[in-house]
């Protein structure tokens, strides 16, 4: 009997999992906002890795250009033309431009922008910064005095703030001309014609709520990105799960952000 | 063949461990371990895998935290060290890593300037380019400042990895593994380097392998790291010269065939 009870005392009290996957989230979300809380920290304090900001924003924005476009024309080409059948039956094909602007400016140029950027910048972040992580890079750029937070994460999550929404009004304005080529290939409208029914409808709050928007999810796209790299377990398969993790995850905030912020300013309208 | 001594200042030790111990879960890798290194001495520290040894210089570089003890690196105490501090102390201590940990995506001459830049903000692009030029001469890799480290042989990075810690002057040198993974010519020149480096550069070193071809030709003295402990420590002939049959079977895997 005695001997029963020691054994069952010496053995380590099995956590039901449940509880094991719940302590490990807050451990995880803890660990996210302590990688936010870092970022401001550091970001804002010298030394200021200018020239590096300009390269990531280059490789952010300027290399993304060719893609933004091309997504972009075809949104706003196909987005007319599967409206168009719709407003026909109402006789209301006047309201496409109007129509093609709110829907393009208020919700998909940010969206769209956001997740072709999730998928090549996002994926490229974390793949960077996980190869750079298992081959010892960081820790060679930390035992060397230097500030690897400050120049890699810091500088990719600045860049992909700042060029994404720059990018998301140029998605915008590629769309509008992808809207345009269909309605003059049905209607014959003049550009300058269409381009005043395009921005008539809109708003100083759609303009800023679409640009606070793009700015949230370049944040976003930068900060995930990084954190996944920068915590990456070692080992090749550590890089590629680090890379394919920063873009689901990327991905599924960008439309959490998107509902939140959709709501946030529906209030204002 | 075994190395030439330097005069080594045995009145000052620039490392100084007391009790440190660190665990990984369940696993105790280091078990209360005491370790000295004096100025201008190449301490070799052998054990086979997973016996703690990179660890060991981890710790001793802030990049790994200790659980307990006192490590006490060219006056300051790593343990609870502010990160300020730990910076200005990283500044003086060069560590070389196991796999040259290169910047994939710089050339060999950004990966010089890149420590420099960052530590030594008033420089002149002349000045730059001099120290650059200096340490690469210093390793023997002048004709290599414009490639890319994938272009690099194993050796060669070894030795532009050492390079990038050498621009900073450091007071000591830790290496990682410095003859892993290179064939026995290339390891010879890596050894006649650390040498040098000693010699030239009046650092006091840390060198952590389980070649002990390197260890003789390298180590003014050696410390064996076993079950998380030094069980021996001494002159290279002294530390083999034992009936501990963990000791004799390290050497003998090394040196018969």
């Amino acid at each position: 009997m005695d001997q029963q009870n020691s054994t069952s005392a010496e053995l380590p009290k099995a956590e039901p999992s449940i509880f094991k996957g719940f302590k490990q989230f807050f451990i995880d979300v803890y660990d996210v906002f302590r990688f936010i809380f870092r970022f401001f920290k550091e970001v804002f304090a010298p030394p200021y890795e200018f020239r590096e900001l300009i390269k990531q924003c280059w490789e952010v924005g300027v290399r993304s250009l060719l893609l933004i476009t091309v997504t972009g024309f075809i949104v706003g080409l196909i987005f007319t033309k599967q409206s168009r059948p719709s407003l026909l039956q109402f006789g209301a094909t006047s309201w496409i431009p109007s129509l093609v602007s709110i829907a393009i400016m208020r919700a998909l140029a940010p969206l769209v922008t956001a997740l072709i950027s999730a998928g090549r910048v996002g994926s490229s972040i974390g793949a960077e910064l996980g190869s750079m992580r298992v081959t010892e890079q960081i820790d060679a750029m930390e035992v060397s005095g230097t500030h690897p937070f400050k120049y890699l994460v810091c500088m990719r999550t600045l860049a992909t703030t700042i060029a994404i929404p720059l990018l998301s009004v140029y998605n915008g304005l590629i769309a509008m001309l992808g809207g345009y080529l269909n309605v003059y290939v049905n209607e014959g409208t003049s550009f300058t014609t269409y381009v005043q029914q395009f921005f008539q409808p809109l708003g100083y709050i759609d303009f800023f709520s679409s640009l606070a928007k793009a700015t949230i999810f370049g944040f976003t796209i930068g900060i995930v990105g990084s954190y996944k790299g920068w915590n990456s377990s070692s080992g090749t398969a550590g890089v590629g799960k680090a890379a394919n993790s920063a873009v689901v995850t990327a991905m599924f905030l960008v439309f959490i952000e998107e509902v939140i912020i959709v709501q946030i300013t529906g209030w204002f309208r | 063949m075994g190395k030439q001594h330097h005069a080594i200042n045995y009145n000052e030790k620039v490392i100084s461990i007391k009790g440190l111990t660190k665990s990984f879960g369940s696993y105790h890798v280091l078990r209360g371990i005491d370790l000295d290194l004096f100025k201008n001495e190449n301490l070799v520290v052998l054990g086979r895998s997973g016996t703690g040894k990179s660890v060991l210089i981890k710790i001793i570089s802030g990049l790994l935290r200790a659980d307990a003890g006192q490590v006490n690196v060219l006056g300051n105490e790593v343990v609870g060290i502010s990160t300020r501090d730990l910076q200005e102390l990283r500044r003086r201590i060069g560590f070389s890593f196991q796999n040259s940990a290169l910047y994939d995506s710089m050339t060999v001459r950004k990966n010089l300037e890149f420590p420099l830049v960052r530590n030594q903000k008033n420089l002149k692009r002349k000045e730059i380019d001099s120290m650059v030029e200096r340490v690469l001469e210093a390793v023997g890799l002048k004709q290599t400042i414009n490639q890319m480290p994938a272009e690099l042989s194993g050796g060669q990075r070894k030795r532009i990895g050492i390079a990038r810690t050498l621009i900073l002057r450091p007071e000591i040198m830790l290496y990682d593994e410095p003859t892993a993974g290179l064939d026995p010519i290339t390891s010879m020149e890596i050894n006649n380097l650390i040498n040098s480096v000693q010699e030239r550069f009046n650092t006091s070193s840390i060198i952590i392998t389980h070649d002990l071809t390197c260890a003789k030709a390298v180590g003014d003295r050696v410390a064996m790291l076993l079950d998380g402990q030094f069980q021996r420590q001494g002159a290279f002939e002294e530390v083999f010269d034992t009936d501990d049959v963990r000791v004799k079977q390290f050497y003998d895997y090394n040196f018969t065939d």
